[in-house]
């Protein structure tokens, strides 16, 4: 097994920045924890275009992933990454698990702590878990995959990624040559259910962190209580803001979370926030629109844009992997990992 | 207690009065109050209990208290409640009535009032407004309040139904007897963790908004004026409530309030870890909020100091946030994070007058409403009942959760030094908490 040179180069050069000991939310990274993440990123993408993409940084690491609401991208996302990265991987799926049988969170996770294992990546459906996870674990990292509407640093990251590789390709250099200037002064508008969202906070802190400057814009209804703190600019109407917008962030509109009721109908949220046909004819030649996905076509985004190649959803899913196989990498101390990399060269 | 009371000397404190502090000895003896002085000769065969640089107050009073007893026992219990508030200072407390089964019928009260004799400070018992504290039917409330019941709340949760609320206090206006009400739309607060503003934006936590606590006090306050029944607010905790009971009072509506230590000493930003132990509802609101309930307290526009007391076993707290029950520890650091919360606005000896004699008289157990011998809330004079706390305000103590006479852990204060540390207790004339340790 051998890696490419460049990927190896990467890999090989000491964590810039240390991060860890947990990833719970964004502000636990700051700029450089991001710049570190997407640099790492950049190796594994790299090893992931090769045939065999899989590398054995963590080789007898164990990861679990705890996932107590339904996920496909992010379940599937994090195995795929932790495979990659020869870890073995422990899925516990709640539905068949002593979970359902009363069993408290607190007591779940010291159970899997207890069959050793290294990283919890942890998704729970009440904000602050995963910090209250990491008070509860002895010596696993624990990973948040998404918190109630806290937070959901990795999809964060995933589009800081995607931004920077689609910027690079505009430009003609790769991405690692645009560093983290790219980001300054970025004009990122994120539309809709902000209220509801763990993916709008991840990416507020972001891209703030990154020296963007964020809008937000969604009916009054779907905003936070407050935006006291936040480094944001509010938009009553989206249409105002979206000819500046270099990157335009839509948000799913959660209807299973109850927020259908925050508007009057998914018709009116349509015609006032959504990405239609009409309103992506106002945007920038190289404005960039993002989804954490799942979309739902016709509501938060018209069937014929999301086709479009300024939308960049299925490329938010591929970069998901080598993401977070750089969050895991990174977190799961990236120094003996490196060892077992410079044991396997040929 | 069978046994007859002592007699016990109060040695060297200062005695706080209705008409300011003066150095005194105390002297006790068959539970009442037999000599006050300075430098009073020692009886022969007394309990000496040195008070120097102590304040000598009269047993502090609880209106709020959760004793989970009976259904809860894991939480706490009469004899670990009554134990925790003998060593907070309080010499009565109200025992809330959201037990399982709840207060609303005088079997369930007989029963609580029953456990609450022989223990270090007084069990009074408040009922429920309403049968299973459904907030539909009306819980026999004359019958409850033969049995000596005089507060009437369902607590935990406020009567939806404005035309219950109405016909409760049409009911409650002859029987002597005063509702209590825990100020809170269900509708507008469903599923809130904390407070809804900066901080639950921030962390992602539904909120609960502060309209939700007004909305109900401007409507009850509304059936006040249209009953002239009283009625009594439950730990307030916004700005708005403030304004609306200042005007209430200004009208001359017959009305009264209490606000939490909680309240007053911590803001929503404790929320910023998500340790459920500062869940509690109402929830920690502003500091723009606790200034003014600070402020309300010392203007008179809230009347009194209760604590909240809700015991909840370490298994149920360590739940996601939003998922854990609301409520915290309250009864042994009432006073002193009342004083400390209240520096600047109340003098210690005003902390004590909003824990003595405001909720004796809310709670109608004052000299107004019993002989002197056996009221609460003082004023400590001869032949007053004995019940005594002993406060020195410059002990330094740090809050161990695991040392709490409760059976739960859930003070919000735990690692926390606080100045200021009740010293003894007396009860009825029996000294059940000496040098900071329980005697039972």
């Amino acid at each position: 097994m051998s890696l490419t040179s460049q990927a190896e180069a990467e890999l090989a050069t000491a964590p810039r920045v240390g991060i860890g000991p947990h990833l719970l939310s964004i502000a636990d990274l700051g700029a450089d924890g991001i710049a570190e993440v997407l640099r790492v990123a950049e190796a594994f993408a790299e090893v992931e275009r090769r045939s065999i993409p899989k590398v054995p940084a963590l080789r007898g690491k164990v990861v679990a992933t705890l996932f107590f609401e339904e996920s496909t991208r992010t379940r599937l996302s994090f195995e795929t990454a932790a495979k990659r990265l020869s870890a073995d991987v422990l899925s516990l799926a709640v539905a068949s698990s002593s979970v359902k049988k009363g069993e408290s969170l607190r007591d779940t996770v010291e159970t899997i702590e207890a069959m050793g294992i290294d990283a919890v990546v942890l998704r729970h459906g009440s904000a602050g878990a995963p910090e209250q996870v990491a008070r509860w674990v002895e010596r696993a990292h624990v990973v948040n995959a998404g918190d109630g509407w806290h937070e959901h640093p990795t999809q964060a990251l995933v589009d800081c990624f995607t931004v920077r590789q689609v910027l690079a390709e505009g430009a003609g250099v790769e991405p690692s040559a645009l560093g983290m200037s790219c980001f300054e002064g970025l004009r990122v508008v994120i539309v809709g259910d902000v209220r509801h969202s763990r993916v709008a906070r991840s990416e507020v802190l972001a891209y703030s962190a990154l020296g963007a400057q964020v809008v937000l814009a969604g009916p009054a209804s779907l905003m936070p209580a407050s935006l006291e703190g936040w480094p944001v600019t509010l938009a009553d109407d989206l249409d105002d803001v979206l000819g500046d917008a270099d990157v335009v962030s839509l948000l799913r509109l959660q209807a299973e979370r109850g927020s259908g009721s925050f508007v009057p109908s998914l018709r009116e949220y349509t015609a006032g926030w959504g990405l239609t046909q009409d309103r992506v004819g106002r945007l920038g030649p190289h404005a960039i629109v993002t989804h954490p996905g799942p979309m739902v076509r016709g509501v938060e985004i018209a069937s014929d844009v999301a086709d479009l190649p300024s939308v960049v959803v299925t490329r938010q899913v591929t970069n998901g992997v080598a993401v977070r196989m750089a969050v895991l990498f990174l977190l799961l101390g990236a120094e003996s990992a490196l060892e077992g990399l410079g044991s396997t060269r040929v | 207690m069978s046994e007859a009371a002592p007699t016990v000397v109060i040695r060297g404190g200062s005695v706080v009065g209705t008409s300011g502090t003066a150095r005194a000895d105390v002297v006790v003896a068959d539970g009442v109050v037999v000599a006050l002085g300075e430098q009073l000769q020692v009886p022969r065969g007394a309990v000496v209990l040195e008070a120097g640089g102590c304040l000598v107050s009269p047993g502090l009073v609880d209106l709020h208290t959760h004793l989970r007893q009976p259904g809860h026992e894991e939480a706490e219990t009469v004899e670990s409640g009554t134990r925790a508030a003998a060593l907070g200072g309080f010499s009565a407390l109200v025992a809330m009535p959201n037990t399982d089964p709840p207060i609303d019928s005088a079997a369930v009260a007989e029963e609580v009032l029953a456990l609450g004799k022989g223990r270090p400070c007084e069990v009074l018992v408040a009922g429920a407004i309403t049968i299973g504290r459904r907030g539909e039917e009306l819980a026999p409330l004359r019958e409850l309040a033969a049995l000596g019941v005089r507060l009437f709340t369902d607590d935990g949760s406020g009567v939806q139904s404005g035309a219950v609320m109405r016909r409760a206090l049409e009911y409650a206006r002859g029987l002597g007897v005063t509702l209590a009400q825990h100020c809170e739309d269900a509708d507008l607060a469903a599923g809130g963790a904390m407070h809804d503003g900066e901080w639950s934006s921030r962390l992602g936590l539904p909120g609960i908004p502060a309209a939700a606590e007004e909305a109900m006090m401007a409507r009850d306050l509304a059936l006040v004026r249209q009953t002239g029944a009283p009625m009594h607010f439950l730990h307030v905790s916004t700005r708005g409530s403030v304004a609306l009971l200042a005007a209430a009072k200004a009208e001359g509506l017959p009305v009264t309030a209490e606000v939490t230590p909680h309240h007053l000493a911590l803001t929503h930003a404790a929320v910023c870890g998500y340790d459920p132990v500062f869940k509690v509802n109402p929830p920690l609101r502003t500091a723009e909020d606790t200034r003014a309930l600070a402020r309300a307290l010392g203007q008179g526009t809230i009347d009194a100091i209760a604590t909240d007391h809700a015991p909840h076993p370490p298994e149920a707290k360590d739940m996601p946030f939003d998922q854990a029950p609301a409520g915290m520890l309250g009864l042994e650091t009432a006073l002193s994070v009342s004083i400390r919360a209240l520096e600047g606005v109340l003098s210690p000896e005003e902390v004590i007058g909003r824990m003595t004699a405001a909720p004796a008289s809310i709670a109608r157990v004052s000299v107004a409403d019993r002989p002197a011998g056996s009221a609460q809330g003082g004023p400590l004079v001869v032949g007053a009942a004995g019940h005594v706390c002993v406060f020195d305000p410059d002990a330094t103590w740090t809050v161990d959760a695991q040392r709490q006479a409760s059976r739960s852990r859930n003070t919000p204060f735990a690692g926390t030094t606080l100045r200021g540390r009740v010293r003894h207790t007396l009860y009825a004339g029996f000294p059940v908490v000496i040098d900071a340790e329980s005697q039972r």
